[in-house]
């Protein structure tokens, strides 16, 4: 029986591969092969399949869900799929990786801590596989696995796999990437996915679906810095007055003295609550509603933290953006930030540099289009309370929404004051 | 044990779907959750409930009626809603059908799961709900799959999958234009063996048809569907007595019923484990044409 017992962890990973390199058929395999497909999906694909015009089960027909995209045979959008086995819980966030669609693999890889990034053995290391690893840092997703694939077309070459290995590995450390592991595959045939192939007895490594059931979950998750924002207050009474929100990261206990920003207002926690009743403790990523020794005016868009440790507080940011939307950046124009529970109007005052994805090289810029990334300076209509993305995920990443059209334009990760030394390799970018 | 500071699936699942709650109530003016009675609307009820606790629900849950009921869900319904203390909308589909705004099925088994459409919208606009919370997940269907959690409607009602906000981290864009909707749904990330797990680990109770029980039912071109007087048998066909259970609650004209001994929780853990066939298998409405559920939900379905 699968996950029948409460300790079970979950795993969220994104898939990123080019439109031939075969993502959909490794995605389709993995569920195959860990028998996730239900008889009624796989009639359905088998179906599809014949109506195609193909004799085997098209198996990258699990995963391209819209009728659109069946019919264009490309994936086109953030696709998540579900799957587990007696170890572990799996999320995929199946993201295209077609030139144009940039924006769907950061969005994909926003919550991903592992990403899997494909190579076609025959084609080696492609503009698009160094483009998919730089997104990877950008957003920290603390492992990566380079599934290289099609090895059956190669002749299972061992030289074919070390040179794209070591080509590979020479790029990622620029990046500070360093949790890598390369896995010689045939997603069309089975190797190595979740069976181990008879074709590789040069390989010593691990199946990909040995590696996704072993490797460490919540390693990107602060557990250091105690930061609550504010989603609501929970008022049922004059008795109670609770501060829910979802715990950023790190842990609070009954007790800690804790400082509201932006108020600067301090006090200690009186009570940590849930439903099932007061905690002791609690830690990131659990949502909770604490109650504090002393009545201070907190609401939504308010942080709670530690009072010996507090965030950066600014109304000027620094920050690496993804510009997510046909309609172009236009500088000094405001826009709304969405930070956490706070919203504040935002505007990019200059642009530090461009970063080419595909090759990590800066240029002068003073647009922004669809699909760039960009060093930016910004400034808010009120501070946000914030650390660098490098530390933080949870306090460390915000959107930008179009005031007009309300459409999400831009994705951020915040940097470190400048001031500030030993910001670490997110400089490196 | 896990290490300290470690969530298992279920709770890590659960704080998600909290913290979307909890955004629902603070960025909109007038929300609504939908609730059918199924399984699944009554977790998320129940996360509800959690996520304002000790406060109570601050908005209301809505009832579409397709009038086509299993009735033990309407029992179930009305004692879950007032131990959770909450105010219940009902609206009605047959009130639609009455006034004109939309017309029966014709056929052997007309199906009302369309209809509904008609009768959530009528609501949403009379009522001037900004956002309804629903209980899809994005293993139901492949057109879910991509489905945001905050997901935009227009001024119609529609869906358009092709141009959906991005969803980064947990940051949910709420923002809308006037006679604009969101539908939000917060066990997105939840796969039906979570549902049941969940349901077992925090003791819920469900309306009596997800177990097994004597039925009569009719075998129509693979589906089990039960006798009701919505359902007119066509040529060889007849009804027979076989010990089923529903895996979903819908219109009872097109919900499939299983095969199944499956009398309690565990049973049906097991069940569903070992099962071969997707919960949305036995939906006939599903089944008309392959991109049958895109088609619906571009035009507003749940």
């Amino acid at each position: 029986m699968h996950h029948h017992d409460d300790t079970i962890e979950l795993l969220r990973f994104s898939t990123c591969g080019s439109v031939d390199d075969g993502k959909s058929t490794l995605i389709g395999r993995l569920l195959y092969d860990s028998k996730a497909l239900h008889e009624d999906t796989i009639a359905a694909i088998d179906r599809s399949s014949k109506r195609a015009g193909k004799e085997e089960l098209d198996l990258s027909l699990v995963t391209d869900g819209l009728k659109d995209e069946r019919e264009q045979g490309i994936t086109i959008d953030v696709a998540y799929r579900y799957f587990s086995t007696p170890k572990r819980r799996f999320i995929i966030a199946d993201t295209p990786g077609h030139e144009q669609y940039t924006r769907n693999m950061i969005t994909g890889a926003s919550t991903a801590e592992l990403a899997i990034i494909l190579i076609d053995a025959r084609k080696g290391v492609l503009v698009q596989s160094r483009r998919h690893a730089i997104l990877a840092s950008l957003l920290r997703i603390p492992h990566l696995i380079v599934a290289i694939n099609k090895m059956d077309l190669v002749g299972w070459d061992e030289k074919i796999y070390n040179d794209i290995r070591a080509e590979f590995t020479d790029f990622a450390a620029r990046l500070g990437l360093s949790d890598l592991d390369f896995i010689p595959m045939s997603a069309l045939n089975g190797d190595n996915v979740v069976d181990r192939s008879t074709s590789t007895p040069w390989y010593q490594g691990p199946t990909l679906m040995y590696k996704l059931e072993t490797v460490a979950v919540g390693t990107s998750r602060n557990m250091e810095n105690f930061r609550l924002p504010v989603q609501r207050v929970i008022r049922p009474d004059l008795d109670y007055r609770g501060f829910a929100g979802q715990i950023a990261s790190g842990v609070v206990k009954v007790g800690d003295k804790i400082v509201s920003l932006p108020s600067g207002k301090q006090s200690t926690v009186k009570s940590i609550d849930t439903y099932e009743g007061s905690h002791p403790e609690a830690f990131t990523p659990q949502s909770v509603s604490i109650t504090l020794n002393d009545e201070i005016d907190s609401s939504r868009g308010d942080m709670l933290v530690h009072a010996h440790d507090v965030p950066h507080q600014s109304q000027e940011v620094t920050t690496t953006l993804c510009w997510l939307n046909e309609k172009a950046l236009v500088l000094n124009r405001p826009y709304w930030m969405r930070h956490n529970s706070r919203e504040v109007k935002a505007m990019v005052s200059s642009i530090d540099f461009r970063l080419d994805i595909n090759t990590l090289d800066r240029h002068d810029a003073t647009e922004l289009k669809v699909n760039e990334v960009a060093r930016v300076r910004l400034r808010l209509s009120a501070p946000i309370f914030y650390d660098a993305y490098a530390r933080n995920r949870g306090t460390g990443s915000f959107v930008l929404v179009d005031t007009g059209s309300n459409v999400t334009i831009a994705a951020g990760m915040l940097a470190a004051p400048s001031t500030e030394p030993g910001q670490g390799p997110e400089f490196a970018i | 044990m896990l290490p300290s500071y470690r969530l298992p699936n279920l709770r890590l699942l659960e704080a998600e779907a909290i913290a979307i709650i909890r955004e629902v109530a603070a960025q909109f003016e007038n929300p609504a959750l939908l609730f059918s009675g199924g399984k699944d609307s009554i977790v998320v009820a129940h996360l509800a409930r959690k996520a304002f606790h000790p406060g109570k629900i601050p908005f209301p849950l809505m009832h579409v009626d397709t009038g086509h009921n299993f009735q033990e869900t309407l029992d179930y319904r009305d004692s879950f809603v007032k131990d959770l203390g909450a105010r219940l909308i009902v609206k009605y589909v047959q009130d639609s059908i009455d006034q004109g705004r939309c017309a029966e099925e014709a056929g052997p088994n007309p199906s009302r799961n369309g209809l509904q459409t008609v009768t959530l919208l009528d609501a949403i606009e009379e009522l001037k709900f900004d956002a309804c919370i629903g209980g899809a997940r994005r293993d139901e269907e492949k057109a879910r799959a991509k489905e945001r959690v905050f997901s935009h409607r227009d001024a119609f009602g529609q869906w358009d999958p092709k141009n959906q906000r991005p969803e980064l981290w947990n940051i949910y864009n709420g923002r809308k234009n006037l006679g604009e909707h969101f539908r939000v749904f917060p066990i997105s990330n939840w796969t039906e063996l979570d549902v049941w797990q969940y349901i077992k680990l925090e003791k819920l109770e469900l309306p009596s048809i997800y177990f097994s029980h004597k039925r009569t039912v009719v075998n129509r071109d693979g589906t089990l569907l039960a006798q009701c007087p919505f359902i007119t048998l066509k040529r060889n066909e007849k009804w027979e007595e076989r010990i089923v259970r529903f895996r979903t609650v819908g219109d009872a004209s097109c919900t499939g019923a299983v095969e199944s001994t499956a009398s309690n929780i565990d049973d049906i853990i097991t069940e569903i484990s070992a099962s071969r066939i997707t919960e949305r298998g036995g939906r006939a409405d599903d089944r008309r044409t392959e991109a049958a559920m895109e088609e619906r939900k571009k035009q507003g379905y749940f």
